[in-house]
């Protein structure tokens, strides 16, 4: 069993190895009617970058994506600044240089990868696949009976920030850098997904679906080892389900298919203001331009913000999103969870975060309110700022710094729930109903708790789960997601996620039940 | 200003120290030699397994003694003057006190086995015996073999410390079944089974005889009473616990096994009070022993004595018992009184429950004549403390039990429900014709 999860891991770290290289090799040359479609299409109107383009690129061969990219890259900008001191305003082409060099790059891949997308697809994402699931799988006979399953997390490097999560945070945040400011060395990955790309959306895939699909492959990979880990407790192996089927169903197939049926693309339970750019002018316009659907899309995600997640929380807490159906939350259940017990359960932490999460949240309720007014109004400017500024800053810091970077690659360090604990609006929003209107509760049984901390250290949101319980009181906390591992590890059977009357849902307590019911009394009704 | 000494940092020093503060704005110190800050010490076993790191047992930060005007002394008491009302420290000065709380806990009990005090060989208790583990069996390959040598809670959880290390054990029980002096015989069966799941080696109705030394002092093997040498390189001597009281000898504080209390935890001196596992009750209070070295009652205690010192003289007074432990991945609860077969009277009768394949079972316990409840012991069932406590303070008989029994199921969502057939055989056992009721929030919340 041991050998298998050895080869296992070797098959995987091939995988990973093919597929860390490929953002630099390949082999790009751009033929004069590649060129000339691309123009057409584009509708590009700069002379100089056209010129420049067919001097330096057209025609040539290019190793390697840092050959190639500057060129373009450098043409874009030097014949932007021209447009800008002529005020020839017509002919600035707005796409982002790094983007159009992925543009560029994806039409003008050539050579062996592009000849192969099956075979490669094989060779990174299948061996990665394989290889996780040989390392995986053979829990099932090497933990031995079924039980909480955290035996040596402090003693493994990977688990508790040794130089393998080390390893693991520089690729987690080379990938979303990648990903969010460099897509043109992400264009030798989109050619493996082409082919499924195509099968759903007809399109061919962009960096975007890379990491559509690659979360919903981790997501998958991740949630069979949360089977196997959890698989005496039911609450993890419903909740691991649900999330995933969220996942693959409404984050990735739905919106894709939406896009063969000529639709928007929407993800129909990415609820405002996670969703932030919900609300944005070009949203808003393609909306109402895509007829009935565009209009349902745009009452249903209203709706959804407005009406049915803060009902659902009165019912069920947060978790019902948070830990149930929202992709972050997804990718952190799963991926996340060997990383969950880094997440600071200090005082100073909590204070950090109740600035962090609510100002993000005035943040995004702010440019909303700025997006609105310009659409409504029909000005790009407000209040003397101008409102692509702050829709610039917010998708830059927030969108890809907060969630994506920080958040998702900082999990081998800061723990699984960054970005859910310390950014995220929506998050923000559900912990004020969760905390002042709701059902949901994590009820400590009455004098139980033995203080020993499994519970806080397993925390995921870096509450200090144990403060409450060994008071004998109820964790009533807006940034609770009901994850459910509190539940799962303690030792005692102190704790519980309840849905119950809110009546006696925040019970303080002075003396513990098992002492003198009078002494308890007396003190507990003071 | 008053000073309060306590000695002591565990569970119910701490206890004392904060309900002291949370009344009154009195001088407050805590003298240990054991560690600079309270720790869990039940928490102790996830350290070595890798669960938790030693910092994640404290369930305070270090700010909070400073903030709360907490003085913490580490430094070891070696004498009590109450004349002078003074503490004589081990390289140190004398620390006065107004009054003093003696809270020293337990210490592993040694019986005088030859070799007891070889390299090696330790209880599992402080932090201290902690560091020792780590040191004498970190690995298979240093430890080939560890022997344990008495069968209680602390026993199956050095066990399953050393098996989370893959380290082969051998576990020595006096009895003939796994704690069976305090488990009735189907439960104490089924951790029997438990641990040989586990593979442990577990020898019952074995004994120690002798611990044999190597050329360095170090343990090299343990003899049984059956006649078996069986080599090891760390033995854990896990038969229960004593009071920690060595240092108070020839002090004038009334000492029986553990520091003599009234039902005020006072000692015979005044402004003396011993409280958690070290104190021992004139009169034992209810179905209680004397002396309960229980995480819980020393909290209780902790609670009770500061209401005293803070001028609210208060007994002490525990309510309905109750209890948990961990059997390796079996969780126990108890509420009320469940005896063992050993252990029990005539007029107790139980009724119980074990699931047909899972590591899960019941026991109930009732009069005979009344039917009465008299308590439950449950594994690998959760149930909710609140309505077992209501139960037994309502003095509800054993059919209102069964009944109600799915209000006080406290299992996590979606986990699969056994009262339909607890009860049925319940049913089928005694002849009554109950149907449980549906769970009831109503029931659940309401105040008595």
């Amino acid at each position: 069993m041991k050998i298998i999860k050895n080869i296992g891991l070797i098959i995987f770290l091939m995988g990973l190895t093919i597929f860390a290289a490929l953002p630099v090799v390949g082999t790009y040359s751009l033929s004069p009617k590649q060129f000339e479609d691309f123009v057409g299409q584009k509708g590009i109107k700069s002379d100089l970058f056209i010129s420049d383009i067919q001097e330096n690129v057209v025609g040539q061969n290019f190793e390697g994506m840092f050959s190639f990219a500057p060129k373009v890259t450098h043409a874009l900008e030097t014949a932007n600044a021209q447009h800008r001191k002529n005020k020839e305003y017509k002919k600035i082409i707005y796409t982002k240089p790094h983007d159009m060099a992925a543009e560029l790059g994806k039409i003008s891949g050539s050579g062996f990868i592009v000849e192969h997308k099956g075979l490669m697809w094989f060779l990174t994402f299948g061996l990665g696949i394989i290889g996780a699931l040989m390392f995986i799988l053979p829990n099932v006979v090497l933990l031995g009976k079924k039980g909480i399953k955290n035996n040596g997390i402090y003693h493994e490097n990977a688990t508790n920030r040794g130089w393998i999560a080390w390893m693991v945070f520089i690729f987690l945040v080379s990938f979303y850098l990648i990903l969010y400011f460099r897509s043109e060395y992400a264009v030798n990955w989109t050619y493996l997904v082409d082919p499924i790309s195509q099968s759903l959306s007809g399109n061919l895939a962009g960096q975007w679906f890379v990491y559509g699909f690659m979360y919903c492959v981790v997501m998958v990979v991740m949630a069979v080892r949360m089977y196997i880990k959890y698989r005496h407790n039911m609450y993890q192996m419903v909740r691991t389900t649900s999330v995933l089927f969220f996942q693959i169903v409404f984050a990735f197939l739905i919106p894709e298919i939406m896009v063969r049926l000529q639709m928007p693309y929407y993800d129909f339970k990415n609820a405002f203001p996670l969703d932030y750019d919900f609300f944005f002018q070009w949203n808003l316009k393609s909306l109402l331009n895509s007829g009935g659907i565009g209009l349902f899309i745009l009452v249903w995600g209203i709706v959804l913000t407005v009406v049915i997640v803060p009902v659902m929380v009165y019912f069920f807490g947060k978790r019902w999103y948070c830990s149930w159906v929202c992709g972050c939350g997804g990718l952190a259940e799963t991926l996340g969870d060997p990383y969950r017990q880094h997440s600071s359960k200090s005082l100073f932490s909590w204070k950090v975060e109740r600035w962090l999460i609510h100002g993000v949240l005035l943040f995004a309720l702010v440019m909303t309110g700025f997006t609105l007014y310009g659409f409504f109004a029909e000005t790009g400017t407000v209040l003397g700022i101008k409102v692509q500024s702050i829709m610039d800053t917010y998708s830059f810091l927030i969108g890809a710094v907060f969630a994506g970077v920080i958040g998702t690659g900082f999990y081998p360090i800061f723990g699984n729930r960054v970005w859910c604990r310390f950014g995220c609006p929506l998050a923000a929003y559900l912990g004020f109903v969760q905390r002042f209107k709701s059902r949901f509760r994590i009820t400590t049984n009455g004098g139980q708790c033995i203080s020993c901390g499994n519970c806080s250290t397993y925390c995921e949101q870096g509450i200090d789960v144990r403060a409450y319980a060994q008071k004998g009181e109820n964790i009533v906390r807006s940034s609770c997601v009901g994850c459910g591992v509190c539940s799962a590890v303690c030792p005692r059977g102190v704790l519980k996620l309840e849905n119950g009357p809110e009546q006696g849902r925040i019970n303080p307590t002075q003396i513990l039940l098992g002492n003198d019911p009078d002494l308890m009394e007396l003190v507990n009704r003071k | 200003m008053e000073h309060i000494v306590i000695i002591g940092n565990g569970i119910s020093g701490v206890t004392a120290a904060r309900h002291i503060r949370k009344l009154s704005d009195k001088r407050i110190s805590i003298i240990s030699a054991e560690t600079d800050f309270f720790f869990s010490r039940t928490a102790l076993m996830y350290v070595y397994m890798g669960h938790m790191k030693f910092e994640h047992t404290q369930p305070y930060e270090d700010w909070f003694w400073k903030k709360n005007r907490i003085e913490l002394i580490n430094a070891y008491v070696e004498d009590i003057n109450h004349q002078e009302k003074t503490l004589r420290i081990k390289d140190g000065a004398d620390i006065r006190y107004d009054r003093l709380i003696i809270a020293t806990g337990s210490k592993p009990n040694k019986f005088g086995w030859p070799g007891q005090d070889l390299k090696g060989v330790q209880g599992l208790y402080s932090k201290q015996d902690l560091d020792g583990v780590e040191k004498y069996a970190p690995n298979n390959t240093i430890c080939k073999r560890a022997v344990i040598v008495g069968g209680g809670l602390i026993g199956i959880e050095l066990a399953e410390m050393l098996r989370s290390r893959d380290i082969p054990v051998t576990f020595l029980v006096r009895e003939n079944s796994f704690w069976n002096g305090v488990l009735p015989s189907g439960e104490s069966q089924m951790i029997n089974e438990h641990i040989l799941e586990h593979h442990i080696d577990l020898r019952l109705a074995t004994n120690l005889t002798e611990i044999l030394p190597d050329e360095n002092g170090r343990v090299k093997a343990i003899k049984t009473d059956k006649g078996d040498v069986i080599e090891c390189e760390f033995v854990g001597l896990t038969a229960g616990v004593a009071p920690n009281i060595d240092f108070l000898k020839d002090s004038g504080i009334e000492i029986g096994r553990g520091v003599k209390v009234n039902r005020m935890l006072e000692t015979n001196i005044t402004d003396i009070y011993a409280i958690g596992d070290c104190a021992e009750q004139h009169e034992a209070i209810g179905s209680r022993r004397p002396i309960e070295a229980v995480w819980y009652t020393g909290r209780m205690m902790g609670e009770t004595v500061a209401q005293t010192i803070c001028g609210n003289k208060t007994e002490y007074n525990p309510g309905h018992w109750f209890n948990s432990a961990k059997f390796l991945d079996v969780e126990y609860q108890t509420y009320g009184w469940v005896f063992s077969e050993k252990t029990k009277k005539d007029s107790e009768k139980h009724f119980h429950w074990r699931h047909p394949k899972e590591k899960i079972c019941i026991t109930v316990a009732y009069h005979s004549d009344t039917n009465k409840f008299l308590g439950i012991n449950t594994f690998g069932i959760r149930m909710r403390h609140e309505i077992f406590d209501r139960w037994l303070t309502e003095e509800r008989n054993v059919d209102y039990v069964m009944e109600y029994l799915k209000d006080a199921n406290f299992d996590p969502e979606f986990y699969a429900q056994h009262e339909t057939e607890i009860v049925a055989k319940f049913n089928t056992e005694m002849g009554t014709g109950i149907t449980p009721k549906k769970k009831s929030w109503k029931r659940i919340f309401k105040t008595a």
